[in-house]
């Protein structure tokens, strides 16, 4: 077991057929921080998201060499459970996707797919979850109206509540913000920083800006190759790599 | 492997048996309508089969081109009417509606589509033949009178696949054929009919097909003459309407020898389909 | 300049050409529906309905037909519908582009092919003759399942390719399974669909004559079971014309055909425009 890591990424290759997506990805998360990936379009962050619940799985034709470590077991090991693992595991998507169900149907699928469907304790959870993605409030009087008709902030604290529902372990996320309003925006930010006390969390920022108000630690992906990493702190203030440096002070983007 | 695994796994197995229903139904026709015509067929011969002019069951003559000519004059006959009529309402439909009518029509069609092929051999019977019969003379019961009706059958068909093709086509291609000065009516003839080609072929070979299968309202309006047709408005029959109406009281060979019809029907149909099918391959390929 | 005037001609020439080919075809199909409304309807009345034919037809009512519709059109449907939704789900949701899902689907396109005639012929020596079940509800609705079964596969079909995949990926990533996924995910959202398709099926159904009288023959008494023979609305529609026995009952069981797919329609749209409303 490795000391307090909660993910542990060894020497990790991810394939899309013949091309590479993932170069020797080497790093550590540990529980209870908010962990900040940054890096221009198509460097690879969303695919190192999926990777770490197996979403990737559903893409044919992908393959990986490397293991990724949860609590010191390889999540692609033979005998793992995928439902258990993307359980442990949640991932939100940068644009809400609620289904076309109540707000308390969309909460209560994850609970149901273990057959879990005694009223009471749905309605616990449920409150439960929608209380810590800092929704319950909004929709209290509405549980049962359909889902799309709340806001887009609304929509993705929904996404969050749908993943809190299963009692996860950690929160992958991935631009969670992007297409939201400032406010909105604000809000989430909010509830990620209450949310780590609980949680481990690895997040893609929407930009640099909001990885520098949340993040704890911080690493730095381009094109599929794990650049640097370290405190946030330090990698804004004093980065040791100059591409990461050139990509902070926005030379390129 | 948990419990979950298992059952996903079985699941997955079910659903592939279920699926392989379509080519398991397929195979059991095929077999079956062989197995019962296939044999007739050697016995008297293909040649004289497929070639034989006289079909006389009681005498065991056995010979299917009166039906052959009649299933071909008919269908093309339809065809004829058809095409042209089918495409116009496809062009009318795209280009010369107003979007609230377009609704209207398109529902109405098919709605029409819905109707039982047995009501228009119906209207046939009651108002067309007497037609043909009091003007143009002859029994009224004629291949005119079921290649009129067969062409109002396969319009839906023709209609709704034609316009589809149109209408998928790439809004530039009207838009540039205007812009080089082209009028509205050279931009279809010459433009968008070309391009939707192989679509309308498609929609072309689906109704002979359909026209080819249709049994019930021919047997009411073709009169049923088991001779060489010599004219339109001679009665005929055709392959499908053979069968229809003698199946009811057919044994032994005879029974053999609708099944051997069946047979020739069956290989034509698929030839067809299968041609639709390619090109409709070809189309979206 | 005179050029240009031929164009614009031959364009005109078009144009009316068209028109009047367009509306007189349009004419010429509500013209025979209304025609044998206009005769049918006055025949139509509640004993017409309810009273079972009598002497072969000429009096009485159209009742044992009806109930040889429904009864023959709900075996159909009872037996397609887990098959083809089934394979369409298979099809969409479990395989990829490949010689398993070709070969099926070369099936599919085939049997949607075969005129129903065959399908009759199919019918009658598979089930009435080989399997033993005679002429028969159970006989004629296992053919006409056959028949039915590529609409109600395409139907779905059409259905599940219209949800977006973002649907699927968000039950994966909540620990869902695939059939989890299918059953929970997919299809509620793709019900209008596939029920589009089952009542593409039933009007298919109605009116079906040759499949019919070939594997259930043309009792006109009501059915007492599975195994007994029975006659459809269509199966009598066309006897008593073909047979001339009555040109008033025929109209009038024209009639009654025609309304019923009007029905049909009629009520499918409706509810399938109260379950959209019922989601959005």
């Amino acid at each position: 077991m490795s000391t307090g890591n909660k993910i542990a990424v060894k020497d990790f290759n991810f394939y899309y057929g013949s091309i590479q997506a993932l170069q020797m990805i080497n790093l550590d998360i540990k529980a209870n921080e908010i962990f900040a990936i940054l890096g221009p379009a198509r460097s690879g962050k969303t695919t190192f998201l999926k990777s770490l619940n197996r979403l990737t799985d559903l893409v044919h034709g992908a393959s990986h060499t490397g293991t990724i470590l949860l609590d010191g077991e390889d999540i692609y090991a033979p005998r793992i459970s995928l439902t258990q693992l993307r359980r442990r595991v949640g991932i939100v998507f940068d644009l809400p996707i609620p289904l076309p169900v109540s707000i308390y149907e969309n909460v209560a699928y994850g609970p149901k797919l273990s057959n879990k469907t005694q009223k009471k304790y749905l309605d616990e959870i449920i409150e439960k979850a929608l209380r810590s993605a800092f929704l319950w409030d909004e929709v209290k009087d509405r549980l049962h109206t359909s889902a799309l008709r709340l806001s887009g902030g609304q929509q993705q604290r929904l996404c969050i509540s749908r993943i809190l529902a299963l009692d996860p372990e950690v929160l992958l996320l991935d631009e969670p913000c992007s297409g939201l309003d400032p406010i909105s925006t604000a809000s989430i930010e909010e509830t990620l920083s209450r949310l780590k006390k609980e949680y481990t969390i690895i997040l893609v920022p929407h930009n640099i800006q909001q990885a520098s108000r949340v993040a704890d630690r911080v690493g730095f992906l381009l094109e599929g190759k794990l650049v640097e990493e370290g405190p946030a702190f330090e990698i804004f203030t004093r980065p040791k790599n100059k591409k990461t440096e050139d990509y902070i002070s926005g030379k390129f983007g | 492997m948990e419990i979950k695994e298992i059952k996903e796994r079985f699941i997955e197995k079910i659903l592939l048996l279920i699926a392989f229903s379509s080519i398991t139904i397929l195979a059991l026709i095929t077999f079956f309508i062989f197995g019962e015509g296939l044999p007739l067929i050697w016995k008297i011969g293909p040649k004289s089969f497929l070639l034989g002019e006289r079909w006389v069951p009681s005498q065991g003559e056995f010979g299917i081109l009166p039906m052959i000519v009649g299933s071909f004059w008919v269908t093309f006959g339809a065809l004829l009417l058809g095409i042209p009529l089918g495409l116009a309402c496809a062009i009318f439909l795209c280009e010369w509606t107003p979007p609230w009518a377009g609704m209207i029509l398109r529902s109405a069609i098919q709605v029409l589509a819905g109707i039982p092929s047995v009501v228009y051999g119906f209207w046939g019977l009651v108002v067309l033949v007497p037609l043909i019969r009091n003007f143009l003379g002859g029994p009224g019961l004629s291949i005119l009178s079921g290649s009129l009706i067969l062409s109002i059958m396969i319009l839906p068909t023709i209609i709704s696949i034609s316009e589809d093709s149109l209408k998928a086509l790439p809004p530039n291609y009207k838009a540039g054929a205007f812009a080089l000065g082209a009028t509205h009516w050279q931009t279809i003839w010459r433009v968008l009919i070309p391009a939707a080609r192989s679509g309308i072929v498609a929609s072309i070979i689906l109704g002979m097909g359909r026209a080819l299968g249709e049994t019930m309202a021919m047997i009411m309006i073709l009169g049923n003459a088991v001779k060489m047709p010599s004219s339109i408005l001679d009665s005929a029959r055709t392959l499908t309407t053979n069968i229809g109406i003698e199946m009811g009281y057919a044994s032994g060979d005879h029974r053999q020898a609708l099944f051997a019809a069946g047979v020739i029907l069956f290989l034509i149909i698929m030839i067809l389909n299968t041609l639709a099918i390619v090109l409709s391959r070809r189309r979206a390929g | 300049m005179k050029f240009e005037r031929r164009r614009y001609l031959t364009q005109n020439i078009a144009k009316i050409l068209i028109w009047m080919a367009a509306l007189s075809t349009m004419a010429v199909m509500a013209l025979i529906v209304f025609q044998v409304l206009w005769e049918g309807l006055p025949v139509l009345s509640l004993s017409f309905f309810l009273d079972s034919p009598r002497s072969m037809g000429r009096e009485g009512g159209i009742f044992s037909t009806i109930v040889g519709t429904f009864a023959l059109t709900i075996v159909a449907i009872l037996f397609a519908t887990p098959l083809g939704v089934g394979t369409a789900i298979f099809l969409w949701e479990y395989t990829r582009e490949g010689r398993i899902s070709r070969t099926i689907r070369f099936g599919i396109g085939c049997l949607a092919g075969v005129p129903s005639i065959i399908f009759g012929l199919f019918g009658f020596v598979f089930f009435v003759i080989y399997l033993n079940m005679g002429w028969s509800i159970l006989s004629g609705g296992l053919t006409m399942a056959a028949l039915i079964l590529p609409t109600i596969i395409s139907a779905t079909e059409e259905a599940l390719k219209a949800i977006p995949y973002s649907f699927r990926e968000v039950s994966y990533s909540l620990g869902g399974t695939k059939w989890q996924t299918v059953t929970r995910a997919v299809i509620p959202s793709a019900l209008p669909g596939i029920f589009t398709g089952i009542i593409l099926g039933i009007c298919r159904s109605i009116e079906e004559t040759a499949v019919v009288i070939l594997t259930a023959g043309s009792s006109l008494l009501i059915p007492t079971s599975l195994f007994s023979p029975v006659r459809t609305m269509s199966v009598h529609f066309y006897i008593l014309s073909r047979e001339g026995i009555s040109m008033e009952m025929a109209y009038g069981t024209g009639a009654a055909l025609i309304l019923l797919v009007l029905i049909v329609n009629t009520v499918a749209n409706w509810l399938l425009s109260r379950y959209v409303r019922k989601k959005a």
